[in-house]
């Protein structure tokens, strides 16, 4: 009772990269425990997946033929079965919107302690893991009481991992109880398909909830129609209906590698970083110098947005 | 029909703050209704409002401190209110998952509710966990991450456009009785009227202590053991001056890398 599970994840037919973060958080976990460390790939061409899964490090490979997409049910369903077949100490899931569909009701089905969204973990005389606290604005250390756990570790903290493997196979029968599988996917969307498209933007004046008012979106668009850039925005402007949803920069928005990227009134929470951090030259303009945007930008300007994007509109008018 | 929504109170640093030991200092915290709970107490309210005969119930888990929280879910529609708490509870560094959801579970079987709307996360802790753990432990069908929600009532079933990564919605039916977690964004959360204030005031808000719903917390598998500001690897270059002084220098910048000329 050493090893360690990880579930991968997978979407439409593709591997999702965190699956090969998983890997290397689970590596760090195992070498820990000194377990081996298997992985869960569950729906889907999971031979497919399994080759690719094949990375240095990884002991066993079961995969659950079961289904083409994500159902939570059977996830559930699958990671319990697994789970009394191999015995795991820990298990660690992907902090996606899906790990956290599923997550939780593991958790609960095999009463393992739940921590979620980790940056890191250690493992000492128990498991101790990483996490933000207030919105960003702290990390602390949780420490786990007992013996296993469940852990959903956040996409983009651990590297992905590399070199060839040489793991093992198992192709996991699971008697899936479809009279317990009571929610259907009948289909995806994709959102937000308007005239613009900000991924192919070459320069984005990007405004967030430090603009206030609606009526005040008018001044970043001046700006921008006066340095011919385009207008993206964070999650909360577009919660508010105030620009529509394909201007979403972010986790659930559009991903964006502009020549530059400006960030007004943004405070820059990880989520809105995962969409933004590729570009090449950031600037931030936020009247907060403690604000998370100012790690990440490459310039910036500490000052009431009221103030300065009038100004730069003028100088380039 | 009844529904039921889990709300919380959450607390907001300020810009500038101090730890205190396992917490920020009282002084840089404002406490607040949770962002995503008040989306999910608005579409309850909305649901009430295009069908008849629905009572919306919350159910927190808080210390008295949150019956300002509370009371603004009332003001903006919802009927009643539940809240559960006691001295170990105040104690505790963390309050897991799990016992929130045994907890919130209780008050669900006594409510009985057709429908259970809770926020995606709360804003300061972000476990993401709560909902999702209460459907399990009730026995509920469930849906993370809900951005539109159509609901059958006659046919049972609920159905959710779930908010994946990456601009791509999954389209799920759900069975009911099912737990949504709500996302922000999912409608347009109205601000309590003058009148729905003082309606607020008089509308019933029961406490119960958890070993009054026949819970027993035992010991809390989870404890916070650090808390700090995370240290910056911070590149910037500032302009600094006036906000003319500033304006010209970025700009000076900007068209020197070839933007707006």
């Amino acid at each position: 009772m050493s090893d360690v599970l990880a579930v991968t994840e997978h979407r439409r037919g593709e591997l999702r990269d965190v699956s090969h973060e998983l890997i290397t958080a689970g590596r760090q976990l195992a070498d820990a425990t000194g377990g081996d460390l298997h992985l869960a790939v569950i729906s889907g061409n999971v031979e497919e997946y399994a080759e690719k899964l094949d990375r240095r490090g990884v002991t066993e490979i079961h995969t659950v033929d079961y289904g083409e997409e994500f159902n939570h049910d059977v996830y559930v369903q699958a990671i319990e079965a697994l789970y009394d077949a191999i015995g795991p100490q820990y298990v660690i899931a992907p902090n996606t919107v899906n790990g956290l569909d599923y997550a939780p009701a593991v958790a609960q089905r095999l009463d393992l302690p739940l921590v979620t969204d980790a940056v890191d973990m250690t493992v000492d005389d128990g498991l101790s893991v990483t996490r933000e606290f207030y919105a960003g604005k702290t990390e602390g250390d949780v420490d786990v009481a007992g013996e296993g756990a469940l852990v959903t570790i956040r996409p983009g903290e651990w590297p992905g991992a590399e070199g060839v493997g040489d793991a093992v196979v198992d192709a996991f029968d699971v008697e899936v109880d479809e009279g317990a599988v009571r929610s259907t996917v009948t289909g995806y969307q994709e959102v937000g398909a308007g005239d613009v498209d900000i991924s192919e933007a070459e320069v984005l004046v990007s405004v967030g909830r430090g603009i206030e008012e609606e009526e005040n979106i008018a001044l970043i668009e001046e700006l921008a129609d006066a340095m011919g850039a385009t207008v993206s925005s964070s999650r909360p402007i577009v919660d508010n209906g105030w620009l529509p949803q394909d201007r979403q920069v972010g986790q659930s928005g559009k991903k964006v590698t502009p020549d530059v990227y400006i960030a007004i009134g943004i405070s820059g929470a990880v989520q809105h970083v995962a969409g933004m951090k590729g570009s090449d030259t950031i600037i931030a303009i936020n009247n907060d110098p403690s604000a998370p945007i100012f790690d990440i930008a490459d310039y910036g300007i500490v000052d009431d947005l009221f103030d300065v994007v009038p100004a730069l509109t003028e100088e380039f008018e | 029909m009844k529904i039921l929504v889990t709300v919380t109170e959450v607390a907001e640093a300020d810009d500038e703050f101090e730890i205190d030991g396992l917490s920020i200092d009282e002084r840089y915290l404002t406490y607040d209704l949770n962002e995503w709970d008040n989306y999910a107490v608005e579409e309850a309210v909305q649901i009430g409002e295009e069908h008849d005969d629905v009572e919306v119930v919350t159910a927190t888990v808080g210390p008295e401190r949150a019956e300002e929280t509370i009371r603004q879910a009332l003001a903006k529609g919802a009927d009643r209110a539940v809240r559960v708490w006691d001295d170990q509870l105040a104690d505790a560094t963390m309050i897991d998952a799990a016992t929130k959801a045994r907890l919130l579970a209780a008050v669900a079987e006594e409510e009985d509710p057709d429908l259970v709307l809770a926020g995606v996360q709360s804003n300061d802790v972000a476990f993401g966990a709560t909902g999702v753990a209460l459907a399990a432990e009730l026995g509920f069908e469930w849906a993370a991450v809900v951005n539109q929600l159509d609901l059958d009532a006659d046919a049972g079933v609920a159905s959710v456009h779930r908010e994946l990564e990456g601009g791509v919605e999954e389209l799920t039916d759900v069975e009911l009785p099912a737990v949504l977690t709500i996302q922000t964004g999912i409608n347009e959360p109205r601000y309590a009227s003058l009148r729905g204030i003082r309606q607020a005031q008089s509308k019933p808000l029961d406490v119960h202590a958890p070993a009054d719903l026949g819970v027993d917390l035992g010991e809390s598998t989870l404890s916070l053991t650090s808390l700090e500001e995370p240290e910056t690897e911070s590149n910037v270059t500032l302009f600094e001056g006036s906000a003319e002084e500033t304006a010209s220098e970025l700009a000076e910048f900007l068209k020197e890398r070839g933007v707006g000329v």
